[in-house]
């Protein structure tokens, strides 16, 4: 066992916020324990990112072959085990994706290693990795310390300082692998629509919950959204409902957003809600109720009827925003 | 169509955050008044075993617990749910063994009742949340896995799955027998067990069994942290001062709002 740290990433998504945040925490862990930063590339990369890439990490491998065109969830665990395999490292480190998230648990079982989920950030501790995380939807924080090598977790990663350049161009091997035919096999591959871009890149979000009462509300707080240029998100109570789709679900088990602003309609602010959001710059609130939680967690907000103010507030906004 | 779902109980997830204590020592939550509820994944795993077998027919659900005394209260509920059988296997030692012993010891009790054609986990709990029980089963039992279903059918083949992704959706094929985790939809919301189905399920099979009879009474399961342990405990002190706007008139008021907005917004380019 080397102290190595592995981080792995998927080429398709170049360089990324996510990959920057990995490559990172994977930087801050090797420091640590004395090792060398090693970038694991599932899929083709483009130029671009791999250049980014090799020069903020000690080595890259890539297997680009086209069986890991697209994800499959048996190819890629075969592959990742695969290029893991020969470095021996400490620590795998991975991104918060749904499949980095799939593939966490299975890597470590196969390596005999450890495996922990949404790290905040990643130490050493009397020769034990550690990993901070939040636990009971939010309202605590624990430390799980890891016993096994290879620590193989999956991280909070948009939320990570990331890596600092080199100032070299690490090496890039791109190695041919030997991969099993799927058992598992994705066939199709719906996205939701989602107008505009992602939602863990917006930089403004607005989001509404339980407190709406239905879907209709949701085309107000569209309509608002389209004048600040921000994303719409929901919470899981609305999106249980059937009122918007799930990918629009920011939370504990929905997407982890941090925007320069997160308006909260509706919403309460549950734990597990604030646990998507909370790391959000500003947070504003529009609720009937003054004693909800949210408002123990927003800069400003307004206590009043959502229905009362949206229509107002977008009118408002057309004025005094230019963007 | 042999179907086992795993439940685990834990401490009322929607106890509000000012009733919430926990004894920095053992690093663990004080239960105090808090309720011991199903996980809501697992429940929901188990809506859409039982979803899976209205529309199929054929099958039958065992749900499976490895838990304290107490958590029989979450097997006859599964039962009261309609599965067919629960199984407990009792819980030594502390209260929260790492996921990678409690995938020991499921695995060892899915063997002990002849395996299944399908392994249904919740996605993840919501006391620790680690979310890394359904992939280790799923490497302890040597079963494929697809993690994130929400819905299940049977196809010619074998299954046809619906899971949730990062863009949105995916559908899978797959051959059984399969590990599938499980998340929440509008379809699969756990259903209110009826007054009549609560009291027949004490008159349906539960059976107990401890770590001996499945060949794991061994001291690293009983200490559960062979894997990870959690090390350090606390409650996060985070309250901001928010500032509620103030105004005459709604009018107002909802102007102020929109300034302190369209500021943040207009600083953004």
């Amino acid at each position: 066992m080397s102290n190595d740290v592995a981080i792995g990433l998927f080429g398709a998504n170049g360089y990324d916020r996510v990959a920057q945040g990995v490559a990172g925490a994977g930087r801050r862990l090797a420091a640590e324990l004395g090792g060398k930063l090693h970038a694991l590339v599932l899929g083709p990369i483009d130029e671009p990112g791999l250049a980014a890439l090799g020069g903020v990490v000690d080595s890259v491998v890539i297997a680009g072959q086209a069986e890991l065109a697209e994800y499959q969830p048996d190819v890629y665990l075969a592959a990742l085990e695969q290029l893991a395999l020969p470095l021996e490292p400490a620590a795998i480190l991975l991104g918060g994706d749904f499949y980095s998230q799939e593939l966490t648990p299975r890597l470590a079982h196969r390596l005999g290693g450890a495996s922990m989920a949404d790290a905040a950030a990643i130490s050493v501790h009397d020769g034990t990795i550690r990993a901070p995380r939040t636990a009971s939807g939010g309202k605590a924080i624990a430390v799980d310390g890891l016993k096994l090598r290879p620590a193989v977790v999956w991280t909070r990663a948009r939320s990570m300082e990331p890596a600092q350049p080199t100032g070299a161009a690490a090496p890039v091997e791109r190695r041919a692998l030997d991969l099993p035919a799927p058992v598992v096999r994705i066939v199709e591959r719906i996205a939701e629509e989602q107008e505009g871009g992602k939602l863990e890149d917006a930089d403004v979000i607005v989001s509404g919950g339980r407190g709406l009462g239905g879907s209709e509300p949701f085309e107000d707080l569209k309509a608002l959204a389209k004048v600040i240029g921000a994303e719409n998100a929901a919470s899981r109570a609305a999106c249980d409902a059937g009122w918007v789709p799930p990918n629009w679900q920011v939370g504990q088990t929905g997407k982890k957003v941090a925007p320069e602003l997160y308006l909260a309609i509706a919403i309460s602010g549950a734990s597990q809600h604030l646990l998507g959001m909370g790391d959000s710059k500003v947070i504003a609130a529009i609720n009937t109720d003054a004693e909800a939680p949210i408002f123990k967690h927003c800069s400003f907000g307004i206590v009043e009827d959502y229905k009362k103010v949206v229509p107002l507030l977008t009118e408002k906004l057309k004025e005094l925003v230019s963007r | 169509m042999k179907i086992i779902v795993c439940l685990k109980q834990i401490l009322d997830p929607d106890l509000p955050a000012r009733d919430f204590r926990i004894d920095a020592a053992k690093r663990e939550a004080v239960r105090g008044s808090a309720n011991l509820v199903t996980n809501i994944f697992c429940e929901n795993a188990l809506e859409t075993a039982l979803k899976l077998r209205e529309k199929s027919g054929d099958a039958t659900i065992t749900a499976l617990c490895y838990g304290g005394s107490e958590a029989e209260d979450s097997v006859r509920k599964a039962l009261a749910m309609t599965a067919n059988e629960g199984v407990l296997v009792e819980r030594e030692g502390g209260s929260n063994p790492d996921a990678a012993t409690v995938a020991r010891v499921l695995a060892a009790a899915i063997r002990k009742l002849g395996g299944a054609d399908l392994v249904l986990v919740g996605r993840e709990s919501g006391d620790w949340g680690v979310g890394q029980t359904g992939g280790l089963l799923a490497g302890e039992l040597g079963l494929p896995s697809l993690a994130f279903v929400d819905t299940i059918d049977v196809a010619a083949n074998g299954l046809r799955l619906r899971r949730q992704s990062d863009a949105g959706f995916e559908v899978a094929e797959a051959p059984t027998p399969i590990l599938l985790t499980i998340t929440n939809n509008e379809q699969n919301v756990p259903r209110i067990p009826k007054t009549r189905d609560v009291m027949m399920s004490y008159r349906k099979p539960l059976q107990k069994l401890t770590l001996a009879d499945l060949g794991l009474d061994d001291e690293a399961v009983r200490s559960g942290n062979g894997a990870y342990e959690v090390v350090e405990l606390a409650v996060p002190v985070k309250e901001v001062r928010c500032e509620l706007v103030e105004g005459d008139t709604l009018e107002a008021r909802v102007d102020a709002l929109a300034r302190k907005i369209a500021t943040v917004v207009n600083g953004l380019g």
